[in-house]
């Protein structure tokens, strides 16, 4: 009886959460094959290059998952990454100068990194709000503005060469665990609780489902968007604090295309591009899926224009799936 | 006898949760206005809808002139000679009359490769003048009138040289002498061997036009009858299937003080002049008019969906101010739109997080949101206003019309809302689910609430208001208490007489 009943219970869990475990099973089948092709990619340092590698995109991810749960689209993500590590980036070097103690110039700089993010997302969610301007348009237009910003505050030059306490957020450790990977776990725990438990999450879904119902029951549609707008700004200029760490260089030229990846993740995840159907687990995995996709496709020595049109492939075929699935 | 040239049987269709047409069968004749007539929810819009290729029968055959044939889209059923003009308008509305008309088949030249646009204009006149309209085809649609757009769909319909024409409500937007325009043309029609097939709530309208009659109830066939053969009282009977005081459950309540007043509210934008109305408390008040007549745009303002210019509401009494639905909920102003599937609901959500959306204040926990809490309090309203749905993470998608009301309605309950306004509540859902919301609407009056009412279904306007306010273009045009008012009256002002 009690075994029926956590059978039961079981089948339930897995079909309210399908899609989830369709990814999975996808990420996981894909790692088989490329093991099969190319056993080293099963070694332990490879499996780490490989989830070290997706830490930036899937932190960027995080916030480009409210975005388009609520029914919108960031392009802006990849240059604002770039214009936050150079604010980042210049600020905490001001410690070698003299001009700051070396760790209150680190601080300041990630400080700053942040609210460079922040703004730039504000600005992207105000001109949506405000302008009532297409997310497209608006973050289109920021995708140019933040990137001539970054190359304005460096004069086109990459900011390189951090301290250790700087590089710890890209390139250090957290007992045995990478930074970056400690890092975009918590984060996606964070993230996973604002959708399940906050009313800032509740209204993602609820905006991107149907906004005017939502209005309707008196809900502020503005303040909601500039939020969502806000915190992919936050998690792109996160990015950069990963990405410049690990590079040890922040270039006013990094980050571009990264929206597309993003954008790739969420959507491979199976957040709807309509929004108001989603769910963040989906986007990790999502990101997951194209650095699995490319490192493997590395091993077997593709090359990088191939691997364009795979990627280009399994984004539509994800897309469809969920379609197909979905129509029952 | 002559032969059918339409002939369905064993129509079934089903959609989750409901069964919308079971084995039903329907036959009309060329050359005759055959009218389908029942309650909302009956079907009448669903086999029509089959027939016209918009949804794909569940089982069920169809024949034209003695032959199966099996199509399920909308350009198969024109092939076929049929077209229909659908209760909602389906034009573009940034394009001209001329090229509404002749969307799809536009006149060609030079070899086909581009639109011969003054023939085009030339034959719509010819169309428009043919119908004594007042519109020029290159006039763009949005600044028509909703009763010359619908004249427009119908010329369209009738430029398709149809066979068979499936109407559904034709007039509900229209004026007298547009009505009398639209049934002179019908009778060409006839007369050309076309086949009318006619769906209307005016039971007046018709006997005028009808030949015969085919009864439709909660998706089953009732019964065809000829016209002449036949009476108002008869054909209520068959559609209703049950008295009329079974149908509107009022119970009167002796009204308290004023819940709600509005004094002079306008809105330029929206076209709502000079509104000023009272509502008592345990009052239903029913605001009757035509489609366009500016009733939902009332309502919406009172809510603060759109601004207003100038006016003044009272609650019990006392000044508000309200310029978004936040101050309208926290006024215990609760609003059930008109359209729910685009306004009142998200359908990717469950039962539970739908009612909850406008109180999630109320679930304040320690580590975030209660969902616990959510849960129960949607357990509550499942069982109080017995919603029908195997569990209440359900999505709302998967809901039968009524129940979707139903859900919408929770929300506001939830609220404690007493003043609640309900835009066409019982349009598209079933007669028995019709009748559970009119004893809600009892319920709440008897508590204290004060009900509006906007409907444009006047059976319905009549069973259950206490008091009716007619509109007419924007602006109310008479005040009618329920002893008082009649059809004849209710349409006389609806037309914009007093």
């Amino acid at each position: 009886m009690l075994a029926e009943i956590r059978q039961a219970r079981f089948v339930e869990i897995i079909q309210r959460n399908a899609r989830d475990f369709a990814t999975l099973g996808a990420l996981v089948a894909m790692g088989l094959i490329i093991t099969i092709i190319e056993p080293v990619f099963l070694s332990p340092a490879n499996l780490i290059n490989v989830i070290n590698q997706s830490a930036v995109n899937a932190i960027i991810a995080i916030g480009m998952t409210f975005v388009i749960l609520s029914a919108g689209i960031d392009l802006s993500v990849g240059s604002v990454l770039a214009f936050s590590g150079v604010v980042m980036g210049s600020i905490a070097k001001l410690g070698e100068s003299g001009i700051l103690s070396p760790n209150i110039a680190i601080m300041l700089g990630i400080a700053a990194g942040l609210l460079a993010g922040i703004l730039c997302g504000l600005v992207n969610g105000g001109f949506v709000v405000f302008g009532e301007m297409h997310p497209f348009v608006s973050t289109l237009g920021m995708m140019s503005i933040a990137r001539g910003l970054a190359l304005v505050w460096t004069g086109g030059r990459p900011v390189f060469g951090f301290e250790p306490a700087f590089r710890f957020f890209g390139a250090g450790y957290i007992g045995p665990f990478p930074t970056q990977v400690v890092l975009c776990i918590v984060l996606y725990a964070v993230a996973w609780w604002i959708l399940k438990y906050t009313k800032l999450g509740r209204y993602a879904y609820a905006i991107g489902g149907n906004e005017e119902a939502t209005r309707l029951s008196g809900i502020n549609i503005g303040k909601m968007k500039l939020a969502f707008y806000a915190i992919n700004g936050l998690t792109a200029a996160i990015a950069a604090l990963v990405l410049t760490a690990r590079l040890d260089s922040a270039a006013p030229i990094a980050g571009l295309g990264f929206e597309l990846d993003a954008i790739a993740a969420v959507t491979i995840g199976g957040t709807s591009q309509r929004g108001g159907e989603g769910k963040i687990i989906g986007s990790l995995i999502g990101a997951l899926i194209i650095s699995v996709l490319r490192n493997g496709l590395n091993l077997m020595d593709v090359s990088s224009y191939i691997q364009q049109i795979a990627i280009g492939f399994v984004i539509i075929f994800a897309v469809l799936l969920d379609m197909k699935t979905k129509r029952k | 006898m002559d032969t059918s040239l339409i002939r369905m049987e064993n129509i079934t269709m089903e959609f989750p949760g409901v069964k919308a047409l079971d084995q039903v069968d329907f036959q009309a004749k060329a050359g005759e206005v055959h009218v389908l007539l029942g309650e909302n929810g009956a079907g009448k819009s669903t086999i029509t809808k089959i027939l016209a290729g918009v949804y794909k029968k569940t089982s069920g055959s169809i024949y034209i002139e003695d032959e199966l044939v099996d199509y399920s889209s909308i350009p198969e059923a024109k092939a076929y000679g049929i077209s229909m003009i659908f209760q909602e308008l389906q034009l573009v509305p940034h394009m001209t009359v001329a090229e509404n008309i002749f969307l799809g088949k536009e006149p060609m030249k030079n070899r086909n490769v581009s639109i011969d646009l003054k023939k085009m204009n030339q034959e719509a006149t010819k169309l428009l003048q043919h119908m004594n309209l007042k519109i020029k085809a290159t006039d763009i649609v949005k600044h028509l009138g909703v009763g010359q757009q619908q004249m427009v769909e119908i010329i369209k319909a009738i430029s398709n040289n149809s066979r068979i024409i499936v109407m559904d409500e034709p007039t509900a937007a229209l004026t007298e002498s547009e009505i009398d325009e639209l049934f002179k043309i019908i009778r060409e029609l006839k007369a050309k061997q076309v086949c009318v097939i006619y769906i209307s709530h005016r039971m007046a309208e018709l006997l005028t036009i009808g030949d015969r009659v085919t009864v439709l109830r909660d998706g089953k066939l009732v019964g065809v009858v000829d016209v002449p053969n036949t009476s108002l009282d008869e054909l209520i009977t068959m559609m209703v299937g049950r008295s009329l005081e079974q149908q509107y459950p009022k119970e009167r309540i002796p009204a308290a003080e004023v819940a709600l007043k509005v004094n002079n509210l306008s809105c330029a934008k929206t076209g709502v002049k000079d509104i000023s109305f009272e509502i008592r408390k345990g009052e239903v008040v029913g605001f009757a008019g035509l489609m366009g007549a500016g009733r939902t745009e009332v309502m919406r303002t009172v809510f603060g969906a759109d601004a207003k210019d100038s006016g003044e509401i009272f609650i019990h009494g006392k000044k508000v101010e309200i310029s978004r639905p936040r101050d309208a909920i926290r006024s215990r102003i609760g609003l059930l739109t008109e359209d729910r599937k685009s306004q009142g609901l998200n359908l990717k959500m469950g039962i539970h997080q739908n009612i909850s959306l406008p109180s999630m204040d109320s679930l304040r926990g320690r580590f975030g949101l209660n969902l616990k809490k959510e849960k129960k309090i949607a357990g509550e309203q499942i069982n109080n206003l017995s919603i029908k749905t195997p569990s209440l993470i359900q999505k709302a998608k998967y809901l039968s019309g009524g129940n979707q009301q139903k859900v919408v309605l929770a929300k506001w309950l939830v609220c404690d809302s007493d003043i609640v306004i309900f835009d066409e509540p019982t349009r598209g859902i079933d007669v028995g689910a019709k009748v559970e919301i009119y004893k809600v609407m009892n319920t709440l009056a008897k508590r204290g609430a004060a009900i509006i009412m906007v409907s444009s279904e006047l059976p319905e306007i009549l069973g259950m208001s206490d008091r009716i306010y007619v509109m007419h273009e924007g602006h109310i045009t008479g005040e009618l208490n329920y002893r008082e008012a009649t059809q004849e009256k209710i349409m006389s002002l609806a037309a914009g007489g007093r």
